[in-house]
């Protein structure tokens, strides 16, 4: 669906962009910052089998996890903001 | 020319599954090979020779292959590498010696605080995806200085970023000819200032011919090598201790055992309380505020990198740089996972075989790290094994046994030595010597290419001679790279530091001088040139300051400057005595080595030297928006350029003429 490049549909799609951005960057602070704040009180809880101490193991591989799947994510919304205001590029 | 070039290349680019999976075919056969070899008997040292050379040669022929004189070609790859390979490029051009090398080994020594560098690489690529690649793709950029002096109003922001550009990468190429040297001279046995001009010419045979094009399909060659490099070790261990060749699921493990261990060791008398860091406690060796510090540079410095930045400029489309973007951390986290399992099994190896065994009895691979001085047993280099237990019987009351504080080991070392620490063939060992020389000469021949572009593009053609013909910019350029390239190696040679804080440092810099500037450029259409160069200088400025004066001018920063020590995580007591330190007769010496008792131990707020951009960008960003402010608004024809960036249809805003 193709829409006209008036201001208002400009204004529309970067507001649009702007909140997925917040999005993300809260995303990632959460699982940058936030959570390894308590690393302490998490180790308290040792990961079942695999025997990682849960503070560590976030740090080490779960925010890793986090990171790469938000950025795929990210890049199907982005593309998908784009093309319901016209702007995605022709495949 | 054009036609038939074109259609070749895209037959190229359909081809590319099956040229790379033939290559990564070859490759496997060829350690295969090798291993054979070892059986019948080959000595170790022309093992590592085949490695090496087989290796460089490789790259050297891609890179003479898809040599280039387009300068499309030549500086943006002609923008067609797809989503999936510019990922596996960028992962090349991203892990360097100091992922490859230098992170196993801060793991091992730091534990849980090493950790901040893994999260600190990984977390970055969410910025560059969010707030900056995609928008530089669009703007059609060859260079990071492009955008700047497009958007902020000439040639003078140009320079800036120029400079800011210049030191950054400089400081991050010196770090992998380092890394490079270092290998070279443990497994081919040459002298360590030798070893790093050989290395150099492998970086240059691809960077020099080809740019951007052939530095792209050799960095993905270089990818397959170091991540095959990476994980065979650490999955061989992992199923010979616990059956399961997944070595991130099995390190738990080891990590609960390294922990009974290390009670175990304070039991018998091997450790002390005071000199044993419990491998998973938090905050021992990097206080939370450098800690945190750590993992913000690092990820800000990710989305200011212009090696990394221009990767991108590469993709088709941007909807490709942004699939791109998330291809490339998939790829780097194969690694980074890894890491920490890496460090893992090394300390368990070393805590059970090396801590507690007779000094007679230690393992001849030690010795041959101990004459480069790099393992040190009992206060001295570990050349020899008499020399061990003559350096060990100096030591009073020594009861000749390896205690936790008798072995130093340099974080170098580790990965390097680990396939030897748990007795694995030496096949492996020349194998992650080959997985070290791609890491390191990948990144160097993007952080070439980002300086020698800068010089030729921005400097020469831009504002020295902008008629300059295409042959004359190209070969500028090649000679350029050529002298930048000899300028860090023999920096390289001095030692200056670890690598990984170089590269630190080089991180800090690049966040504090271009981080603000791109982020309000795209996303503050009010910013103004007179603001942003302001802001770049401040905020570069006090970042270099800093830097240098704790490192360079430690007395001076204690005396004119209000720096005091900075204090140990655990104890919370300050590093160095200041009143004692300035009373010395060499406190006020400039330039000193990193033995003076105040370098790199002094500053202000407890902060870390390696976090000066902490300090750089907040400032860049408040003086950014203030001069803006007071500036009057740019022209409405720049905020619609802007707007254009914003929207991923349409052409490039910058069409270069070829």
């Amino acid at each position: 669906m193709t829409q006209p490049d008036t201001p208002a549909n400009q204004e529309a799609h970067w507001n649009k962009t702007t909140r997925l951005m917040l999005t993300h960057l809260g995303v990632w602070f959460f699982f940058g910052y936030f959570i390894h704040f308590f690393v302490r009180d998490l180790n308290a809880f040792i990961i079942p089998v695999l025997g990682f101490p849960f503070g560590f193991y976030m740090a080490a591989q779960g925010s890793l996890i986090a990171f790469v799947v938000m950025l795929f994510m990210f890049a199907k919304q982005q593309d998908k903001i784009d093309r319901d205001h016209g702007y995605a590029e022709d495949e | 020319m054009s036609a038939p070039s074109s259609t070749v290349t895209s037959d190229f680019i359909k081809n590319l599954g099956r040229l790379y999976g033939t290559y990564t075919g070859a490759f496997l056969g060829f350690i295969v090979l090798i291993a054979v070899l070892e059986q019948f008997g080959v000595p170790n040292k022309i093992l590592g020779y085949l490695f090496v050379f087989f290796t460089l040669a490789v790259y050297a022929v891609i890179g003479v292959m898809t040599r280039t004189a387009q300068l499309s070609e030549y500086y943006v790859a002609g923008r067609r590498v797809p989503a999936f390979y510019n990922g596996m490029a960028t992962g090349a051009d991203w892990m360097s010696a100091a992922s490859f090398v230098g992170m196993g080994g801060s793991l091992f020594l730091l534990g849980y605080d090493g950790i901040a560098w893994v999260l600190g690489w990984t977390g970055g690529y969410v910025l560059v995806s969010v707030l900056i690649g995609p928008y530089l793709r669009k703007f059609g950029a060859y260079t990071v200085p492009d955008f700047m002096a497009f958007r902020f109003g000439g040639n003078f922001a140009r320079f800036v970023a120029v400079i800011v550009l210049v030191c950054c990468s400089f400081t991050y190429v010196t770090a992998q000819i380092y890394g490079t040297g270092l290998i070279a001279s443990r497994f081919l046995g040459m002298q360590f200032e030798l070893a790093v001009f050989a290395g150099l010419v492998g970086i240059l045979l691809c960077a020099m011919l080809g740019g951007m094009r052939a530095v792209t399909w050799t960095q993905i060659a270089q990818y397959i090598v170091l991540i095959v490099a990476y994980l065979t070790p650490i999955v061989i261990l992992s199923s010979k201790k616990y059956g399961i060749p997944i070595p991130e699921l099995t390190y738990g493990q080891a990590i609960a055992d390294i922990t009974a261990r290390e009670q175990e060791m304070l039991r018998t008398g091997l450790a002390t309380v005071a000199n044993l860091k419990p491998h998973i406690q938090p905050f021992i060796n990097y206080s939370q505020l450098n800690f945190f510090g750590i993992i913000f540079c690092m990820m800000v410095g990710t989305a200011s990198l212009p090696h990394i930045l221009m990767r991108y400029f590469t993709t088709p489309s941007v909807r490709e740089a942004r699939e791109s973007v998330a291809w490339s951390l998939l790829f780097i986290f194969l690694l980074y996972f890894s890491a920490p399992a890496y460090a893992a099994f090394s300390k368990l190896e070393v805590y059970t075989n090396i801590i507690g065994s007779n000094v007679g009895n230690l393992k001849p691979w030690l010795f041959t790290w101990g004459e480069l001085g790099l393992i040190s047993i009992c206060g001295k280099p570990a050349a020899s094994a008499d020399a061990v237990v003559a350096a060990c019987q100096a030591v009073a009351g020594h009861g000749g046994v390896v205690r936790l504080q008798d072995f130093v080991i340099n974080t170098d070392v580790i990965v390097l030595s680990t396939p030897e620490i748990a007795g694995l063939p030496y096949v492996i060992s020349g194998l992650v010597a080959a997985g070290g020389l791609a890491a390191a000469l990948s990144t160097a021949d993007g952080l070439l290419l980002a300086i020698a572009n800068a010089l030729s593009h921005d400097i020469y053609y831009k504002m020295i001679d902008p008629n300059a013909p295409t042959m004359r910019r190209l070969t500028v350029a090649r000679v350029l790279l050529f002298f930048v390239a000899v300028g860090a190696a023999a920096t390289a040679a001095t030692k200056p530091s670890d690598i990984l804080a170089m590269v630190g440092w080089a991180f800090s810099l690049a966040m504090a001088g271009n981080f603000p500037a791109l982020v309000m450029g795209v996303w503050w259409k009010r910013t103004t040139p007179m603001g942003a160069i302001a802001g770049m200088i401040a905020g570069f400025g006090l970042c270099v300051f800093y830097l240098v004066t704790t490192r360079y001018f430690p007395g001076a920063g204690v005396a004119y400057f209000g720096m005091t020590s900075l204090i140990n995580p655990m104890t919370g007591v300050p590093l160095v005595d200041i009143a004692k330190a300035m009373a010395l007769p060499n406190a006020m010496e400039s330039w000193p080595t990193l033995a003076h008792p105040m370098a790199n131990k002094v500053g202000w707020f407890d902060l870390n030297n390696i976090n000066c951009g902490l300090l750089g960008m907040p400032l860049g960003f408040a003086v950014i928006y203030v001069v803006s402010l007071m500036d009057k608004e740019p022209p409405a024809e720049m905020q619609a350029y802007v707007d254009e960036i914003r929207k991923p249809r349409g052409r490039t805003v910058l069409e270069e003429k070829t």
